[in-house]
């Protein structure tokens, strides 16, 4: 029986509802277990002395004086950690040519950043083993840092790994038709420039491990923040020698993670192998400075774009040539060649064109590895393609919604595969822009623009529609070789009293996986959803699952939820059908009662066929099946992933003296398929495009030419904050992915992917009648005003 | 980072506090709202300095007017200036100032008188205390003395203060008929440091410009003022640009503020009916 999702009226309509998050009255109430809360008993903690030089050989260290301080335990450096930890490589088979060397859980002879660990000292608090670590004296000889992208490949800049020949880690080109053609022959072009800061995910929980080795199970039990459990686990395994049984990884409470903690971080593993050295407990938690210099980066892209017309004002193709540095290793497992791969893939989205040209070039730098951070490579490919498409517009004179009407892929083209080789299921973008226009009431909207612009007030709209990359298949990582798993898996348990207990190897970091999970599990069942109690994040207990990352949660482990829930609820019928002496086909489950399905008559309470099975199973026929507990995993097969789309706009003013820039509005109309919890969804919008917002006003790591970081502090990185923030307006177009029952494509890199380029839209349509424009992000008051030409020296 | 203190000792009067300071020969360290130095410590910028907590010193705390003088205790928070009755009617320039200082959790701990003592130059405070004129008053182990403003900030993060002495208060000329009172700000975020910022108050029609967040110090724009006076706002912010010397940094250039420091003086005084 399928579920009429589109009846609001069918028994047991919690799918497609704004259903009250189970776990936000505990977190409210401060009683959250972050790794940070938990105390072992015999627990220590380790600090870590990272190198000050971007760049630097590693001489002799001398740990004779913090050794002798009170409460030091040990002191470990890289050779006595290659004892219990093996070094790795993120690579992926699939990206062919790419390169990077092995890494150590601590610099070995050889620094790469300023940031990376080099030694590890264990005491009895974190105070004495940070003190002691000031004492540990490493002789650093300074070598030459490579810091800047464009010229990392050029002859004359010192190659970072000698046993390679330059700086190149990665290079994609991606083309399709006859670019250079179809540019020579088209009625305009528009090139620019862009450039997309390097940004850092700020979690407001920082990275946290605590690694417990107990020696008689030969076991390691680590507590972590984390979003991929089930990854870590078989990594940690994988490079400490250890049966992955006998490896658990345990994420409990998460505060924000956005692509931070899915990767396999050197100080964390470190944390690891010391747990086993010392056979104790050892806790590291980054603190904020470390978490500057220590979490992954990302974005960083510098590009050179061209897009080309034809008179009617019909997009011929896209040309386009990125760059991004990631630091002096790529990421482990996921490489960080993806960001620089997604660009390649994602120029020219939303748009029905036919040349294509995008290459993108990932090379090594003595700065912070780069990594997938929320929305990969989106922000970049959506700021280079629609500020080309509103570049083209204000060139030809066509109203930038217009522009966008001749040239999407039409609402009734699907299934399309796009000139980038993207197979797309189905989209919206006609019905997102008509949604769009409706929300905003455009033209009312031009027309006081037009009036204040009278005035001498400088206001701007930015338009920006988008397409996001969700559920992603092994098409990903699996078939690169990486041991990142892109099926996920839901047990649900009833219990006697008919209550469920739902286990997902789809994880929870304050994005409210646990309400969704028990919306889809209470309709499925047939109860409701506070009957159920979901369990993420222990990969003792829960299915093999991949976690959070790719907008995945919903569609597949979505998916998996409903499928188990379904299986549950025929067992269940099953059963009553034998007690009842009815027919399974003729029952449902409606809020806990196995019903009459024509009549809606109550048959069975739920609590007495528990009672039965599991107390009086002797009083059932003996061949009956009564597993009240089903395991259902998902993959998604026939696409590699499920594309989403939408638009996005900006309203801004721009302070022509002073540069400042007021977000005065903002809208997003995006198509997520089915939305199974509509104020959540809403939520991730809205904070997506919050991050978007940061990329675009506020964010960047700003690095010097030594490759040391000038604002690695709150104070002086600049996260957005509540008071800048506008009124956002969120609509949805829903157009549920075929490939599964339930629906559900992902929405959680939407708002993050759009935001950025709507923003720089709206600046530029607000100073474009000025003579300027602005392409560099973020766009600081400062840049807005050397763009106007009012600041010169 | 962890902070590595020395040591924490609570005052029970003044007496006790400049013992305190004394005992702990260089190593103590004034804690009032701690939203400055608690920072310091847990950045690790400072280290086995001796605390001595004047929180209890209730003597530091409120607002007395004396004669044509208001003077505010060190211990006022932001918080308590934004809202005090006698400094809205005496010396609005502070109670506009408070709310343009960080947030509002911090504005609850945060004194003035630890404002002063910290003297970073971005903060509004000291540039108030240098557009008003203002007294502050120290008290030693040689008793109480009293520093012009215009004379106590000698550098980033460094007053006129001597080993031992704590900030017991600023004295502050309340305000004539006709005074006014303005502080404009421009910050890339609300309740960070300003990336330049002005402090004016015109009084018995002479102005007096305090500029923050543009060079190691509060300054005091002796030419602009001057201008300002004849009614050149133009040459006025001419001069403002000349006397700036600020540093770059990620928030912006050298340039950028010392332009901003202009757009700012022009619209204070377009806000004044000033411009012509």
């Amino acid at each position: 029986m399928n579920i009429k999702f589109d009846d609001p009226n069918r028994p047991n309509s919690y799918i497609g509802r704004t259903v009250p998050r189970p776990n936000a009255g505990r977190l409210v109430a401060g009683k959250g277990r972050y790794v940070d809360d938990i105390t072992l008993p015999r627990m220590v903690h380790v600090a870590f002395l990272r190198c000050p030089h971007a760049h630097a050989k590693i001489g002799e260290i001398d740990t004779e004086e913090a050794r002798a301080q009170k409460g030091v335990l040990g002191i470990f450096t890289a050779r006595d950690l290659a004892q219990v930890c093996t070094p790795w490589e993120g690579k992926l088979a699939h990206l062919e040519g790419m390169k990077t060397p092995p890494q150590s859980a601590l610099a070995i002879d050889r620094a790469t950043w300023a940031g990376e660990p080099v030694v590890a000292v264990v005491a009895r608090t974190r105070a004495e083993a940070e003190a002691a670590a000031a004492l540990v004296i490493v002789d650093f000889e300074p070598l030459p840092a490579v810091t800047d992208m464009r010229s990392a490949l050029d002859k004359d800049t010192p190659v970072l790994h000698p046993q390679f020949d330059d700086n190149l880690c990665f290079r994609k080109e991606n083309a399709t038709a006859t670019p250079q053609k179809a540019f020579d022959g088209a009625h305009t072009v528009v090139e620019s420039e862009f450039k997309i800061g390097r940004h850092t995910g700020v979690t407001l929980e920082p990275r946290v491990i605590i690694a417990d080795w107990n020696g008689g199970e030969g076991e390691l039990t680590a507590h972590v923040s984390n979003q991929a459990p089930h990854m870590l686990q078989v990594l940690l395994a994988k490079h400490m020698g250890i049966p992955e049984s006998r490896v658990r990884v345990i994420c409990g409470d998460v505060g924000g993670s956005f692509g931070v903690k899915v990767h396999v971080y050197p100080d964390e593993v470190a944390t690891a192998a010391i747990a086993k050295i010392m056979g104790r407990p050892v806790k590291f938690c980054a603190d904020r400075l470390e978490s500057f210099t220590s979490d992954i980066h990302a974005r960083d892209h510098e590009a050179t774009g061209r897009i080309a017309v034809d008179e009617s004002g019909k997009i011929l193709g896209f040309d386009v040539d990125d760059w991004t540095g990631i630091g002096p290793y790529s990421i482990y497992p996921r490489t960080s060649a993806v960001e620089g791969l997604q660009v390649t893939n994602l120029i020219g989205g939303p748009y029905d064109f036919e040349h294509y040209r995008v290459r993108s070039t990932t090379v090594f730098q003595n700065k912070g590895i780069c990594a997938q951070y929320r929305a990969v490579g989106h922000p970049v490919a959506v700021a280079i393609t629609e500020g080309l498409v509103d570049m083209a517009a204000a060139e030809m004179g066509i109203d930038p919604i217009e522009f966008r009407r001749r040239n999407v892929i039409r609402d009734d083209a699907y299934p399309v595969t796009t000139a980038a080789g993207l197979k797309l299921e189905g989209l919206s973008h006609e019905k997102s822009l008509d949604a769009l226009v409706e929300a905003m009431d455009y033209d009312v909207l031009r027309a006081e623009q037009a009036d204040l612009r009278k005035r001498g007030i400088h206001r701007g709209i930015g338009i920006a529609s988008f397409i996001e990359l969700t559920n992603p298949s092994p098409f990903m990582y699996g078939i690169g070789g990486a041991r990142i798993s892109a099926q996920d898996g839901c047990t649900v348990r009833m219990d006697p009293d008919g209550s469920v207990v739902v286990l997902t190897g789809v994880t929870e970091q304050g994005q409210g996986t646990e309400a969704i999970m028990a919306q889809i599990v209470a309709e499925a069942v047939g109860i409701r959803p506070d009957m159920v109690r979901v369990v993420t994040g222990d990969t003792r207990v829960t299915p093999f699952g991949g976690g959070t990352w790719a907008s995945r949660g919903a569609g597949i482990g979505g998916e998996a939820a409903l499928k188990a829930g379904r299986a549950l609820r025929d067992q269940i019928l099953g059963i009553a059908a034998s007690m009842l002496q009815a027919k399974a086909e003729g029952l449902d489950i409606r809020d806990g009662q196995i019903v009459d399905a024509a009549s809606g008559e109550d048959r069975l309470p739920l609590e007495e066929l528990g009672r039965v099975v599991y107390f009086r199973g002797d009083t059932l026929p003996k061949d009956l099946s009564r597993e009240l507990m089903q395991t259902r995993h998902y993959i998604t097969s026939d696409y590699p992933y499920a594309f989403t789309n939408g638009v996005q706009a900006s309203y801004v003013e721009v302070d022509t003296e002073t540069g400042f820039v007021k977000l005065l509005k903002h809208w997003c109309v995006e198509d997520c398929g089915r939305i199974i919890n509509p104020q959540l969804v809403d939520e991730q919008i809205r904070g997506g495009i919050v991050q978007g917002i940061g990329g675009a006003l506020f964010e960047e790591i700003v690095y010097d030419d030594e490759g040391q970081i000038q604002n690695g502090s709150m104070a002086d990185y600049l996260v957005p904050m509540s008071g800048e923030m506008p009124d956002m307006v969120i609509r949805h177009v829903e157009t549920p992915t075929q490939e599964s029952e339930l629906g559900a494509k992902g929405a959680g890199e939407a708002g993050t992917a759009g935001a950025p380029a709507a923003v720089m839209n709206a600046i530029n349509d607000a100073i474009r009648p000025l003579g300027g424009q602005v392409t560099r992000m973020p766009f600081t008051p400062e840049r807005v005003l050397r763009a106007l030409g009012t600041l010169k020296d | 980072m962890k902070a590595q203190v020395g040591g924490y000792a609570r005052a029970e009067d003044m007496a006790h506090a400049i013992r305190l300071l004394a005992d702990a020969e260089g190593m103590g360290r004034v804690l009032a709202g701690g939203q400055s130095l608690v920072a310091a410590l847990n950045m690790g910028l400072s280290f086995g300095d001796l605390l001595v907590d004047i929180t209890g010193l209730s003597d530091l705390r409120g607002v007395r007017e004396e004669d044509d003088r208001l003077v505010i205790g060190a211990l006022m928070r932001h918080a308590d200036v934004a809202t005090d009755p006698l400094i809205a009617r005496h010396v609005p320039l502070l109670a506009q100032a408070a709310p343009l200082i960080a947030h509002e959790a911090i504005r609850n701990r945060g004194t003035i008188g630890g404002s002063l003592a910290h003297a970073d130059p971005a903060a509004e405070f000291p540039a108030c205390a240098v557009a008003l004129d203002a007294v502050i008053r120290l008290t030693g182990p040689d008793g109480e003395r009293e520093v012009a403003a215009t004379d106590f900030f000698r550098d980033v993060f460094e007053t006129e203060m001597r080993e031992g002495e704590i900030l017991t208060g600023i004295v502050v000329p309340k305000t004539q008929a006709g005074e006014r009172h303005v502080i404009r700000e421009a910050a890339r975020r609300a309740g960070d440091y300003a990336i330049a910022g002005l402090a004016v108050v015109i009084r018995g029609g002479a102005h007096r410009i305090a500029a923050f967040g543009t060079g190691p110090t509060p300054l005091l724009c002796t030419v602009a003022m001057e201008r300002l006076d004849a009614g050149d706002v133009d040459g006025a912010v001419s001069a403002l640009s000349d006397a700036l010397d600020p540093p770059s940094d990620t928030q912006g250039s050298a340039a950028y503020r010392r332009h901003l420091a202009g757009v700012l003086l022009h619209r204070i005084a377009t806000e004044l009916g000033e411009d012509v």
